[in-house]
């Protein structure tokens, strides 16, 4: 595949959303390896009233609203036994349908095929019923008709380029390589960028015609060749609302930060307190403040235990663009909590103060409505939770 | 020809029933016709390579069977199962 010819676009000024009637209540959208939760929240965001479980028994990977029509949810759907497919309801869950043509790699010899989709991204406000989807092993699916069915996009699946950076499956995750954080530019529908665990970040300009990676300055593990595309492990990349050219990053190898134009990956995890470091999976932004951005730091020692350092599970956050992170645990269990928190398991709301919401993989559910500075519980008991999405109603 | 086939129970509900009648002269062809009868049903037990998933098992008359053109005639016993898996 030819690499992404042109420049990056120009600053321009994020069109606003499509308008929909005023919302007047929060959503908490959680997925879990044994089904579905909705979360309806009052507008003060201190009542939770659970709705569930959807899909009782199905790992559900990812549930998303579609904030086009704030009506349209997604979910991205397997069992332990049953191939992957994907669930649609327009009634919040009322009722869903299946799709007929769910993700899936076209038929040849030697041909993939799709474990589970992993992640779901609805694209450009001016793209309405189009979205994208990301699979494991490492696929790119786009639906045009509000994820009814779905195709193959652009040629990046078979791509003999892109299939020698995806590794193997041994390359990936315990639970097979994904393709995620997809994420559509606020100006352009055709500038978009992914990530790959493993397998780096990569942009395209024109629509998916050509990609490239974006991987200068972000490290991989020690005695390991940066270069070379396959050992990269980003864990979760997002873009900020109110600034659509800066990007944060959480990798299996620090956080790091990148402001369009420039290529280079800014490592700002070193800034990190060194007995806590820069290891985690989730990272979130706010909705308004690009300076301002959240991670869940996890023990990245020896055998990776992947749990709350020390057993003191806390956010940090950084108000300056990840110049200096402070702890926030008030109201999180000061001892002897273990926790994981995967890299969808992390989200915030547009409130003001911002909300965040964090799932466990021990199936507690944890809210700030003070922008972390202090958290409560508001779900315990729950099943394995994989990914944690919100919305207004 | 009409052939009964048992169902596995997590493909249960698509049929309603633990046990359904589809119609062809091969597993493929059976296959086939179960999907136009319970849309969505095979892609769940087949994958896109036209292979029976890992954790699905197609037993014809109590012998496994895992190719979609093996023969099927009336008077077979058609048997979905799910391995032995989980957790």
């Amino acid at each position: 595949m030819a690499k992404a010819r042109g420049k990056t676009p120009p600053k321009k000024k994020p069109k606003p959303p499509a308008r929909r009637p005023k919302a007047d209540g929060n959503l908490l959208l959680i997925a879990t390896r044994k089904g579905a939760w909705l979360f309806r929240g009052d507008a003060a965001r201190q009542q939770w009233r659970s709705d569930g479980p959807h899909f009782l028994g199905q790992i559900i990977n990812h549930l998303v609203l579609d904030p086009r029509d704030g009506k349209t949810l997604l979910a991205a759907a397997s069992t332990g036994h049953l191939g992957p497919t994907i669930f649609r309801s327009t009634d919040m869950g009322k009722s869903w349908q299946e799709s007929p043509k769910p993700p899936a790699f076209k038929k040849q010899e030697g041909g993939r095929t799709v474990k589970h989709t992993f992640w779901l991204t609805p694209a450009h406000a001016n793209e309405p019923n189009v979205w994208y989807a990301g699979t494991s092993p490492q696929g790119l699916f786009r639906s045009e008709d509000g994820g009814v069915t779905w195709r193959e996009f652009s040629g990046l699946n078979d791509d003999p380029q892109y299939r020698e950076w995806m590794g193997t499956e041994q390359d990936g995750t315990p639970d097979g390589p994904k393709l995620h954080s997809i994420i559509i530019d606020p100006r352009d529908p055709k500038h978009l960028y992914f990530a790959m665990s493993g397998g780096g970040v990569h942009e395209t300009l024109d629509g998916g015609k050509h990609w490239k990676p974006l991987i200068e300055g972000m490290e991989v593990v020690g005695g390991f060749d940066p270069k070379t595309v396959t050992f990269h492990d980003p864990h979760c990349v997002r873009l900020c609302p109110s600034n659509p050219d800066r990007l944060y990053q959480q990798n299996h190898c620090g956080i790091y930060r990148l402001d369009r134009p420039a290529k280079v990956w800014q490592r700002i995890g070193k800034a990190m307190p060194a007995r806590i470091g820069d290891v985690g999976f989730p990272m979130v932004v706010h909705p308004r403040d690009d300076e301002t951005a959240w991670v869940l730091p996890m023990d990245g020692q020896t055998v990776w235990p992947r749990t709350s350092i020390d057993g003191e599970p806390a956010i940090y956050g950084t108000s300056n663009g990840g110049k200096s992170w402070k702890r926030q645990d008030q109201g999180l269990p000061k001892a002897q909590a273990w926790w994981t928190v995967k890299r969808q398991a992390f989200a915030s709301d547009r409130g003001a103060p911002v909300g965040l919401y964090f799932g466990t993989t021990s199936g507690e559910l944890w809210a700030s409505r003070s922008e972390g500075k202090s958290w409560s519980c508001i779900a315990r008991h729950l099943p394995e939770i994989y990914a944690v999405e919100t919305a207004q109603i | 020809m009409a052939i009964k086939i048992l169902i596995a129970s997590p493909l249960r509900p698509y049929t309603g029933a633990d046990e359904v009648e589809a119609a062809g002269d091969s597993l493929g062809a059976l296959l086939d016709d179960l999907d136009a009868r319970y849309p969505g049903i095979r892609f769940r037990m087949i994958d896109e390579q036209e292979h029976v998933r890992r954790h699905m098992r197609v037993f014809i008359n109590g012998e496994p069977v895992k190719d979609l053109r093996h023969p099927v005639r009336a008077g077979d016993e058609v048997c979905i199962v799910q391995a032995l898996s989980g957790g």
